[in-house]
């Protein structure tokens, strides 16, 4: 099972974020379930949600405790939130802001997790451009389809569509595939890094 | 056909496919998702020849669901918490009257201090309200209940509650085989009043009844209750025959074969507790579940039967009765009178605490260790109770405990508990 944590601010959509990712693992036939942290939430607080991806049934009902990865939604939680907590060593984590990881002073907290997986992505900026409006989703979406590749970008770009009708769906489908394409450069870059 | 859904929009779709004549309710969370997405059906016509009453309160949602229900309409409604609680004169009079309303219950906990989250306090506080209730484990389940409580409902002309957790499942998106109007057509027929007011054969409906027969009305009730039992699981089979699915029945056991020790619960926690059993097994403990679907009428004999070689008795509620203990424990002790066996009640997930698999493991391994007490409050903050009983034994005017805990858990805690924000 890959379980997936979404950090964000009420209003930013992070609901929407993982019932996004559910559907997309759900077309390509796998279990998934997605499932907000039940809050009473105002426009601006921070708000958590889940998703769990599987190849057999989803029976937990927990919320995710020990996620594979987190996505960052809003970089400013950062000094507000434990957005760490309880993920694997080995786990992802996609944080949208335009600065590089190694600038947001998390060195020393996650010196023992695999950096190559830690990574930052200007979702907003990328959304601004393709949409006009900083709604991050789509392309954080992207950006974690090249990340884990638990998810194909194919999936992503038709749960997007299916979500999003005509403009509004094309323009998100493309803010996520420049996403996409940003990580998967960035990725390799890593991997390269610590070939070398 | 299978599709990735919310839990709401699944019910939503799948009460349209009841071909309900009447929708009335009130919005509260976590019911609202369910009432918004019948009432655009409603609106766009994709449900036709159904009327959605706007009310200004629970108490009118079900008086106005009496009222079209004697007219001989199929009715539905929704609510959870102190909706419920707001409606309660008119949900006994629902029952008491034989009126086969449906309505769903999104568990939330009542206050105060004010909760909007998941536990079933609600569906315990009207579990003597004559309503049949029905707890779903999956959304699935959820789903289906609800074609066959209408079924139900309508043949013994009892209202039905299906109760599934708020937030946990009415706002979880997952798979759910949706059924097609057709299926649904050929499982649940017109509805067939036994009572109906009718201008050309005129009754009256509702008669102050005395001494003389209110003992045989509520006898006549308790009758159809005990019909249910015998309803529930036929009712449950045919759907299966139709769907070949398996939603509904009275119990469902899991891993009981071989039980010393079984676990018995209600609604969706059930998946996280099986969790927690597939693990203790592998680790040699012979533990099972039984979870009941059916908690009104209470299926005493098929409880009994499936726990009847356990040698503990674990029952997890979430639910308790302030003055006593467990609600559901009460239930199981009573079907298993004169057998042998230690009954260990289990409160958690109050307030929409989450019920983590860990705890749920730890106490399986107490429970198999014989170490579990008769009571148990599952991740309880024990020192923040003991501080706040502090507070009020030195000062007269230690203030309200509710703000109390509140300050003291920000003062004590840095780590967000249960359900992550």
């Amino acid at each position: 099972m890959f379980q997936v944590r979404f950090h964000g601010r009420g209003g930013q959509g992070v609901v929407t974020a993982a019932e996004l990712l559910a559907v997309a693992a759900f077309d390509e036939g796998r279990h998934a379930q997605a499932f907000p942290s039940f809050g009473s939430e105002r426009t601006g607080a921070p708000v958590v949600s889940f998703c769990r991806i599987d190849d057999r049934e989803i029976r937990t009902r927990e919320p995710v405790m020990e996620p594979d990865a987190l996505i960052i939604q809003d970089a400013t939680l950062i000094h507000q939130v434990d957005l760490f907590a309880g993920l694997v060593h080995d786990g992802y984590a996609l944080i949208n802001t335009s600065r590089p990881f190694n600038e947001l002073g998390f060195e020393d907290s996650l010196a023992s997790f695999r950096h190559d997986r830690l990574i930052t992505c200007p979702a907003t900026e990328l959304a601004l451009e393709h949409l006009g409006r900083p709604l991050p989703n789509a392309a954080l979406l992207g950006g974690f389809a090249a990340l884990t590749g638990q998810i194909t970008m194919k999936a992503i770009d038709t749960a997007v569509r299916e979500r999003f009708e005509g403009p509004v769906g094309e323009r998100n489908a493309a803010a996520a595939a420049a996403a996409f394409d940003f990580v998967a450069s960035k990725v390799k870059e890593l991997a390269r890094a610590s070939t070398d | 056909m299978l599709r990735q859904i919310e839990g709401s929009k699944a019910i939503a779709e799948t009460v349209a496919l009841c071909r309900p004549e009447v929708v009335c309710a009130y919005p509260i969370s976590p019911q609202t998702h369910i009432i918004e997405a019948v009432g655009a059906m409603v609106k766009s016509g994709r449900l036709a020849q159904c009327e959605f009453i706007n009310v200004e309160s629970e108490f009118a949602a079900m008086s106005v669901a009496i009222g079209a229900s004697a007219t001989g309409a199929r009715a539905y409604t929704a609510t959870a918490s102190q909706g419920l609680l707001f409606m309660l004169e008119a949900v006994f009079n629902a029952s008491g009257l034989g009126l086969p309303i449906v309505m769903t219950l999104a568990n939330r906990a009542i206050g105060a201090p004010i909760n909007i989250w998941n536990d079933h306090s609600d569906a315990m506080a009207v579990r003597d309200a004559g309503w049949i209730q029905l707890f779903a484990e999956t959304n699935q389940e959820a789903a289906d209940l609800h074609v066959q409580a209408f079924r139900l409902a309508e043949e013994l002309s009892v209202p039905v509650m299906v109760c599934m957790d708020g937030f946990i499942l009415t706002h979880a998106v997952e798979g759910v085989d949706m059924l097609d109007q057709e299926t649904v057509d050929a499982f649940l027929p017109p509805y067939e009043p036994r009572q109906v007011l009718d201008v050309d054969d005129p009754v009256s409906i509702g008669a102050m009844v005395g001494p003389e027969a209110f003992e045989e009305v509520r006898y006549l009730a308790y009758l159809r209750q005990r019909d249910a039992l015998e309803r529930i699981p036929e009712i449950a089979r045919e759907f299966t025959q139709l769907t070949g699915r398996e939603s509904g029945g009275l119990i469902r056991s899991y891993r009981t074969d071989d039980a010393e020790i079984i676990v018995v619960a209600l609604g969706s926690v059930l998946g996280t507790i099986k969790d927690a059993v597939d693990i203790r097994r592998d680790a040699g403990e012979r533990i099972g579940v039984v979870g009941i679907t059916a908690f009104r009428p209470f299926p005493s004999e098929a409880v009994r039967a499936a726990l009847a070689q356990a040698r503990q008795v674990v029952v997890l509620e979430k639910s308790f009765s302030t003055g006593f203990g467990g609600v559901l424990s009460t239930d199981v002790a009573m079907s298993m009178r004169d057998l042998d066996f230690d009954l260990r009640t289990v409160i958690a997930g109050l307030g929409g605490r989450a019920i983590t698999r860990r705890s749920l493991e730890d106490m399986l391994k107490r429970a198999n260790d014989d170490e579990l007490e008769p009571l148990t409050f599952l991740d309880l903050d024990h020192d923040a109770v003991e501080r706040e009983r502090e507070r009020m034994r030195k000062v007269r005017r230690s203030g309200p405990s509710a703000e109390n805990l509140l300050r003291d858990r920000a003062a004590f805690s840095s780590l967000p508990r249960g359900g992550g924000a």
